[in-house]
C-alpha cells in the first residue's frame, strides 16, 4: 500500500473543474491568508516563518526565515523580492504545476511574503521558454490587481507593490539567484561572488532582496493560516511541510508527487508511487535530486550516524525521500527531481548527456568552469565515439577535482559533481569503454536509447 | 537605428520600461518583443533598443550572444525544440530528433530548405515526466518517443500546409 501524498500545494491543481482563474480560486478559500497577513505586523509573519522551519524548495535547501531575517534593514535603501520561476534543472517540472494550474497561489504567497518583507516591488522571473506561464502569470496579476489583492492600497491597506513578470531567454545559469539578478537588470548573468553580494544585502540594483523558489513563497500562505509552530509539525525536524517530487527515467509512473518531508523512502516513492521499474528491469542508477547531485549506485550501502547518536546503513531504498536524508547518503535533495535508471543505461553516455548540459550552460566567468566543463564534454564525448582511453577516468576526475570549489557560484560543483560521484561509482564502465574503444556504435553494455552524439 | 516596429509593438515597449525602477532591466523585454515581430535580432534592432534605453550597443549586444533564446538570423517558419537532456534522451529524444530531422528536411543545417521548419536541439524544458518533450513555437507536445516521431512529423507538415 503507497504511502499516500499529502497536497498541501497541489491541492487543488489537478482537481477536475479547477481552473487557474480568480473565481475559481477565491470560491476555495483564495486571498483570505491574504487578508489575514495584512492584518498581522510584518515581523509576525516573518516569525511565523522563522518557527516554520521551511527551507528553499529551489535546491540549496536554505531556512526561508533566516534569509528574512538577513535582509538589510539599516540601509534605506528600497527592499524587493523575487520569486524564482526559472526552473531549468534537469529532471525538475513541479513549479510549472503550480504556474500553469495554481498561479493565484503564488501571487496570494508572494504578496504576503512581499508585505512581510515591506518590499518596494516583487519580479516574478520565469523561464523563456513557459510562454503560456507567463502569459497566465500577467493574466493572474491583472485579476488579482482589480480585487486589490496586488498594486495599490493591497486589500485596503497602505501597502502597495506592483508585480514584474520577467521573462528570460534561455539560459539554466538564471536559476542561480545573482545570476538572476544580473538578468533582471538586463545584462549578462554572470554570478555575483558572495560575499559580499548576499542578494539579502546587495541585491538587485545592489538593495536588499530576498529570492526564493515558487513552491517555496506558495509555503507562506499556508504558515500563515496553520501558525509556524503548526506547520513545523508537518514533516520532521529540520525537514518540515510537504515538498513536490519530480520523478522521470525508467519508472512506470513517472510524474510529481507531493509529500511530507521524510514520510517515505526513495525505495517506496520508486517502486510503489511510481509503480517501479519498467519492462520489470533492474534498477541501476538514481540521482536524487536534480543532474547537479551526486549518482548513488544501485546496490551502494550509506552508513553513518544520526542527529541521535543512531546508526543507519542504507541502500538507495532507505534513504529518506527529504531535506536531510539524501544528504546523509552523500549527495542532496536539490531541486526534488529524482532520475531513475535501470540496467539498460549506457553510464558512460549518462555522464556524456549530463557533462554538454553543463558545458553548453556554463556563463564563462570562471577559468576552471568555463575550461573545465568544456574538457569533462570532449573527453566523454570522444570516450562515446569510439576514442575512449583507460586514464580517462582518472582524467574527468582530476578535471572535476579543479573545478568544485574555485568558482565565483555553485555551478562549478554542480558540474564537477556529477563528475565525481559517476567516476566515484561507475569506474568500471568509463575503463570497459576503454576496452571496447574503436567500437563507436557500441558493444555498449546498456541497451537502452543513445544518450549523446 | 532605423528600425521600422509596428504600432502595437512600440506601444507595448513603451508600457514595459517604466515598470522597472532601473530602465536596463527592459534590454531583455524588449528583443522577446522584437524578436516576436521580426522573428530575429538585427544589427538596427540592437542598435535601436541601445537608443531607447540610454545605453551602448555593446550592453545590447552582449546580451543577444548570450542566451540561447534570442537569435541573430531568421530561422524556419515554425520552431521546433527537441529536449536533449538526460530524462528526454533516455526516452529516446536523441532518435526523435534524428526522424524529425530527416521528415522534415532539416538534417543539413537545421531548417528546411523552403524555409518552413528549424528542429533545434534544446537544453532540458522543464517537463521531464512525460518526456521526451517537443515544443512546437509556444506549445508543449509530450511523449514523442522515436516510435511517435515520423507521424508526427507528419502531423507538423500537415498542420502547415493548411495554415
Amino acid at each position: 500500500m503507497a504511502v499516500a501524498e499529502k497536497r498541501m500545494i497541489l491541492k487543488h491543481a489537478d482537481e477536475p473543474g479547477y481552473s487557474p482563474d480568480i473565481t475559481c480560486y477565491m470560491k476555495h478559500g483564495g486571498y483570505q491568508m491574504l487578508k489575514k497577513a495584512l492584518g498581522m505586523k510584518p515581523e509576525e509573519i516573518v516569525n511565523e516563518v522563522a518557527d516554520s522551519g521551511v527551507r528553499g524548495r529551489g535546491g540549496a535547501g536554505f531556512p526561508m526565515g533566516m534569509k528574512m531575517r538577513f535582509l538589510d534593514r539599516k540601509s534605506g535603501k528600497p527592499i524587493y523580492l523575487v520569486c524564482n520561476a526559472d526552473e531549468s534543472e534537469p529532471g525538475t517540472f513541479k513549479d510549472r504545476q503550480i504556474i500553469h494550474k495554481d498561479p493565484h497561489q503564488l501571487i496570494e504567497g508572494l504578496m504576503i511574503t512581499a508585505y512581510a518583507i515591506q518590499a518596494a516591488q516583487a519580479f516574478i522571473y520565469i523561464r523563456g521558454e513557459m510562454y503560456e506561464g507567463a502569459r497566465m502569470l500577467e493574466t493572474a496579476i491583472e485579476e488579482a490587481r482589480a480585487k486589490g489583492f496586488a498594486g495599490a492600497n493591497i486589500g485596503g491597506s497602505n501597502y502597495s507593490c506592483e508585480i514584474v513578470v520577467h521573462r528570460g531567454a534561455g539560459a539554466y545559469i538564471c536559476g542561480e539567484e545573482t545570476g538572476l539578478l544580473e538578468s533582471l537588470e538586463g545584462k549578462r548573468p554572470y554570478p555575483r561572488i558572495k560575499p559580499p553580494f548576499f542578494p539579502a544585502v546587495l541585491g538587485l540594483y545592489q538593495c536588499p532582496t530576498l529570492v526564493n523558489n515558487v513552491e517555496t513563497i506558495c509555503n507562506v500562505k499556508h504558515i500563515v493560516e496553520m501558525g509556524g509552530k503548526e506547520y513545523a509539525k508537518i514533516g520532521r525536524p529540520n525537514n518540515t511541510g510537504t515538498r513536490i517530487w519530480s520523478v522521470s527515467g525508467h519508472v512506470n509512473k513517472p510524474g510529481y508527487y507531493e509529500f511530507e518531508c521524510g514520510a517515505l523512502t526513495y525505495g517506496e516513492l520508486i517502486y510503489e508511487v511510481c509503480g517501479g521499474i519498467r519492462g520489470g528491469r533492474k534498477l541501476k542508477a538514481v540521482i536524487p535530486g536534480g543532474s547537479s547531485s551526486k549518482i548513488l549506485r544501485a546496490g551502494e550501502r550509506f552508513k553513518g550516524k544520526n542527529k541521535d547518536g543512531s546508526e543507519f546503513d542504507w541502500g538507495i531504498e532507505d534513504i529518506p525521500l527529504d531535506f536531510d536524508g539524501p544528504m546523509a547518503a552523500g549527495s542532496m535533495s536539490g531541486s526534488g527531481a529524482v532520475i531513475v535508471m535501470d540496467e539498460s543505461t549506457d553510464m558512460v553516455e549518462a555522464m556524456a548527456n549530463i557533462n554538454a548540459f553543463y558545458a553548453h550552460e556554463s556563463c564563462g566567468q570562471c577559468t576552471p568552469c568555463r575550461e573545465g566543463s568544456l574538457w569533462l564534454r570532449k573527453i566523454t564525448g570522444r570516450m562515446c565515439a569510439g576514442g575512449a582511453r583507460i586514464e580517462d577516468a582518472d582524467l574527468l576526475k582530476s578535471v572535476a577535482d579543479q573545478m568544485a570549489g574555485r568558482t565565483i557560484c555553485a555551478f562549478g560543483e554542480a558540474a564537477s559533481w556529477p563528475v565525481q560521484s559517476f567516476i566515484a561509482k561507475f569506474k568500471d564502465e568509463f575503463v570497459a569503454k576503454a576496452q571496447q574503444a574503436g567500437n563507436a556504435s557500441g558493444a555498449a553494455k546498456g541497451s537502452g536509447f543513445r544518450l549523446i552524439g | 537605428m532605423s528600425l521600422e516596429l509596428k504600432p502595437e509593438t512600440l506601444k507595448k515597449i513603451d508600457s514595459i520600461i517604466p515598470k522597472y525602477p532601473v530602465m536596463r532591466s527592459a534590454v531583455l523585454p524588449l528583443l522577446h518583443i522584437i524578436q516576436e515581430e521580426k522573428g530575429y535580432i538585427c544589427k538596427s534592432a540592437i542598435e535601436w533598443v541601445a537608443d531607447k534605453l540610454g545605453l551602448q550597443p555593446i550592453n545590447v549586444f552582449e546580451v543577444v550572444t548570450f542566451y540561447p533564446m534570442f537569435r541573430q538570423e531568421p530561422i524556419g517558419k515554425v520552431h521546433i525544440k527537441v529536449c536533449r537532456t538526460l530524462s528526454c534522451a533516455l526516452g529516446g529524444s536523441y532518435q526523435t530528433r534524428d526522424i524529425l530531422m530527416e521528415k522534415l528536411a532539416c538534417a543539413e543545417n537545421g531548417t528546411s530548405p523552403d524555409g518552413q521548419f528549424t528542429v533545434e536541439f534544446v537544453e532540458c524544458l522543464a517537463n521531464c515526466g512525460k518526456g521526451p518533450v517537443v515544443q512546437v513555437d509556444e506549445a508543449m507536445h509530450e511523449g514523442i518517443t522515436p516510435d511517435k516521431a515520423a507521424a508526427f512529423a507528419e502531423s507538423l507538415k500537415k498542420q502547415t500546409a493548411k495554415s
